[in-house]
């Protein structure tokens, strides 16, 4: 294996694996904080460094639908969004993934209005988390990239053959300039391959229809099938994830720890917070506090068991959601945390919903919760301390 | 100039079997159509009348491929395809030389499909879109859509004692599709089956995207009787009220067909239960009305076809 | 009746992946002949082989042997009549009756 270590910003990092995966056809409609992303990848064809054709439709909706077009045609197909824009594409989303199409997706992680937020939080991944997408999430620059070309052999895997979205923070990751490493192009493309479609619209010989309609004698099985492939990608994620590592010299985990395993209070969150959060556990390790973090880098299919026997021993747990699920219970991450640690065990779970457009997530922020926790450690009641769900960092 | 003997050795683009109604129009000048030239079409369409009932798994009449995304996006559909193909195409992974088709109804033509359609106009893929429009929608039960005619019967805009239907003219969406200034624009009707197919021919030939509009009468929703439907496109386009005409490259309009006599629009509305109220006496001025635009309308085309009135 | 179709659909695990049709113009094997409440008969003797019913039928059910209409594909026509009332009046090769079931 040989790479190179270059200072990429997130959605630099999006493009320059785009420009490797060269797929055939990408169609794309600019929104902050994806743009970047997109026209940097327009310059790489641009320049003739990648042979794809761009397709610049007039809406996200129509992205997304010249995707399944073309998808449908057998081509291996990328889109990128961001918020509002995959707002647009919802219905076509939900089509891409029932047509079993393996169109892959950065999607930069912005609020959904209103009021209009240019800004970083998860409530656009968190509105397509039961559309059929396998979602994976990036805590930096290099987990963009690696994700991205992994998605790629997830989606198209026979087994699999559904969308993958690879969500980055906007603005903290899409924006930042990391040090991160590139690899080899020749590397690359053996590693991800060519896409052989099992239907395709352009062979004459074989005509072949595309979204047909199902009836109440159809449907039900076809949606089925579909939830069959979501369990079943669990095995070609871990299988990719270990080809993968021989390039990059890590095997990606749907889960991961840090300070896990002999942590007593635990905070489980995704994105660039883990990050922030880091920080605050070597500090407090540092005080004698066994403090940990759980990483969801997998959140669909949701990794219940990995979870669930990660977290089964531990004295206190928080779930941080940078979005709400507005259902009067909880953020949508902390709802499938607790279901799934129910009758598992009795740890004590928190939620605390932060960060909404943009808002603030530092250090302190972070050590509040991690002192909340070992409060809540010492009583043993998720609900001693405060409410089961905090609004962190709102002005009250 | 199409030879029916010659044609009817070509390969039929729908078998039969499918569950449109009997007399629809729409799968006529779907045959019509993909009977205009020998290279294999791929061929998309809106969610309608002709999506459902054309592809009710495990079924489809389609003898070519066929993808069906939404309502409003068959433009942006097949803009992926031809992408795909082109894309493919320069890699060596596709071979044969294929044409491509997106159908959409009027509603989602000319309403919810509008932007989609507008983008690939003015993107410039090379895509016959196709409307056939039946003047309302059709599929969810005869709501009003911007193709229905003003005094129409739907039933979102109906009759009543305060109401003659609709109350609007319908937009002029091939204009809309000529002010794009793509190769071809036509307007066309199945009654001039050899006018359509010619059209075909040439919309599939050029080297862009090209617009046709193809009246598409619908016993159910036009109220008359299903053998009518040919007469019934026939007089559309004997009275002027649907003129035939193609448009190349924005600026050179060509009449296709001139009445011999131009009929009175009420040769048209009485022949149909969406405009029977307008036969009613209190209604006069409306037909009258109608009447006038027709005529306008006529006159106008005439001018920018350079034609003799 | 509804019950042995019912046993003899294909499970979530056999059905084509996505809804996708495989075989090309398999429409042709339902029967929208039972529409029928008039059906159209056609004469040999009387027919010029004009082709205008031919290029008008939406339902593709005029059958074209040797690039000649040689009869009604009444598996598929569901009665429409427009053939009947293309065929020149002078011709009238084709004639709606009342179907009898």
């Amino acid at each position: 294996m040989s790479k190179k270590l270059l200072a990429l910003t997130g959605n630099d990092a999006a493009a320059y694996a785009m420009k490797q995966i060269d797929p055939d056809v990408v169609a794309a409609y600019p929104i902050t904080p994806q743009t970047s992303l997109m026209e940097k990848f327009a310059q790489f064809v641009a320049d003739g460094e990648s042979n794809t054709e761009i397709v610049l439709v007039e809406s996200e909706h129509s992205a997304m639908s010249a995707c399944v077009g073309a998808s449908c045609a057998g081509a291996r197909v990328m889109t990128a969004t961001s918020s509002q824009g995959l707002a647009l594409m919802w219905e076509v989303v939900y089509i891409a993934s029932s047509y079993r199409l393996p169109i892959v997706m950065p999607l930069v992680n912005r609020a959904l209005s209103g009021p209009i937020n240019i800004h970083c939080d998860h409530s656009d991944a968190m509105g397509i988390r039961d559309s059929g997408w396998i979602q994976l999430w990036a805590e930096n620059a290099q987990e963009v990239y690696d994700n991205l070309l992994q998605a790629i052999r997830i989606a198209e895997n026979p087994d699999v053959l559904l969308p993958v979205v690879v969500n980055y923070d906007g603005f903290i990751i899409s924006h930042a300039i990391e040090n991160m490493y590139i690899y080899d192009n020749d590397e690359v493309k053996k590693f991800v391959g060519e896409y052989k479609p099992k239907y395709t619209l352009l062979d004459p010989k074989k005509p072949t229809t595309f979204g047909s309609f199902d009836l109440p004698d159809y449907y039900f099985e076809h949606r089925r099938q579909m939830a069959g492939a979501m369990s079943g990608s669990k095995k070609v994620i871990a299988d990719v994830a270990k080809e993968f590592s021989k390039i990059c010299g890590r095997e990606y985990k749907f889960i991961e720890g840090y300070k896990l395993e002999d942590a007593e209070i635990v905070i489980v969150a995704l994105g660039s917070t883990v990050g922030t959060a880091r920080a605050v556990v070597d500090d407090l390790r540092e005080k004698g506090v066994k403090a940990g973090i759980l990483k969801i880098r997998v959140f669909r299919p949701f990794p219940e068991e990995e979870i669930a026997s990660a977290l089964k021993d531990k004295k206190a747990v928080a779930v941080l959601d940078r979005a709400d699920a507005l259902n009067a219970v909880g953020g949508p991450i902390f709802d499938e945390v607790r279901s799934g640690l129910y009758k598992k065990s009795n740890t004590p779970v928190v939620n605390y919903i932060y960060g909404l457009g943009g808002r603030d997530m530092g250090l302190a922020e972070i050590n509040k919760v991690y002192s909340d926790l070992a409060d809540i450690a010492k009583t043993g009641k998720a609900d001693s301390v405060r409410n089961l769900v905090t609004y962190l960092g709102v002005r009250d | 100039m199409a030879n029916l003997k010659e044609l009817n050795k070509r390969k039929e683009l729908l078998s039969g079997g499918h569950r449109m109604c009997a007399g629809c129009a729409s799968p006529m000048i779907i045959r019509q159509m993909g009977l205009s030239q020998e290279i294999p079409l791929v061929v998309g369409s809106a969610t309608g009348c002709l999506e459902v009932s054309t592809t009710p798994n495990p079924f489809t009449a389609w003898n070519s491929s066929f993808v069906h995304c939404a309502f409003e996006n068959s433009a942006a559909t097949v803009s992926g395809v031809e992408a795909a193909y082109r894309s493919l195409r320069r890699r060596g992974k596709v071979k044969d030389e294929l044409r491509f088709v997106a159908l959409g109804g009027d509603g989602g033509t000319y309403d919810i499909g509008l932007q989609s359609l507008s983008g690939m106009l003015e993107r410039g893929p090379r895509i016959l879109y196709l409307c056939y429009n039946n003047e309302a929608y059709m599929n969810t039960g005869v709501q009003r859509s911007g193709a229905t005619p003003l005094g129409s019967q739907t039933t979102t805009a109906p009759v009543g004692k305060e109401s003659i239907g609709k109350k609007q003219y319908p937009k002029d969406l091939t204009a809309i599709a000529v002010a794009h200034r793509i190769p071809f624009v036509a307007q066309a009707s199945p009654s001039h089956w050899n006018d359509l197919i010619t059209k075909s021919q040439k919309a599939l030939s050029v080297e862009g995207p090209a617009f046709m509009n193809v009246l598409s009468p619908c016993p159910l929703g036009w109220g008359y009787s299903s053998e009518k439907t040919i007469e019934l496109a026939k007089l559309a386009v004997d009275t002027c009220f649907w003129p035939l005409f193609e448009v190349e490259n924005g600026l050179t309009w060509k009449l296709s067909y001139k009445p011999a006599a131009k009929k009175p629009i009420t040769d048209y509305l009485k022949a149909q239960g969406r405009f029977r109220h307008l036969m009613r006496p209190e209604n006069a001025a409306v037909v009258e009305q109608i009447q006038k635009k027709v005529d306008d309308d006529w006159a106008a085309l005439l001018k920018r076809c350079g034609a003799e009135a | 009746m509804a019950k042995t179709e019912k046993a003899k659909l294909p499970s979530w695990k056999e059905v084509v992946i996505g809804g996708i049709i495989p075989d090309a113009g398999s429409a042709a094997k339902y029967n929208s002949g039972t529409w029928r409440t008039f059906k159209p008969v056609w004469s040999q003797e009387k027919c010029i082989q004009c082709n205008t019913c031919w290029i008008h039928c939406p339902d593709s059910s005029i059958m074209i042997k040797d690039g000649k209409v040689c009869g009604i594909d009444y598996e598929h026509c569901k009665g429409c009549g427009i053939c009947a009332a293309m065929c020149p009046p002078k011709v009238g090769a084709v004639k709606m009756v009342k179907e009898e079931k």
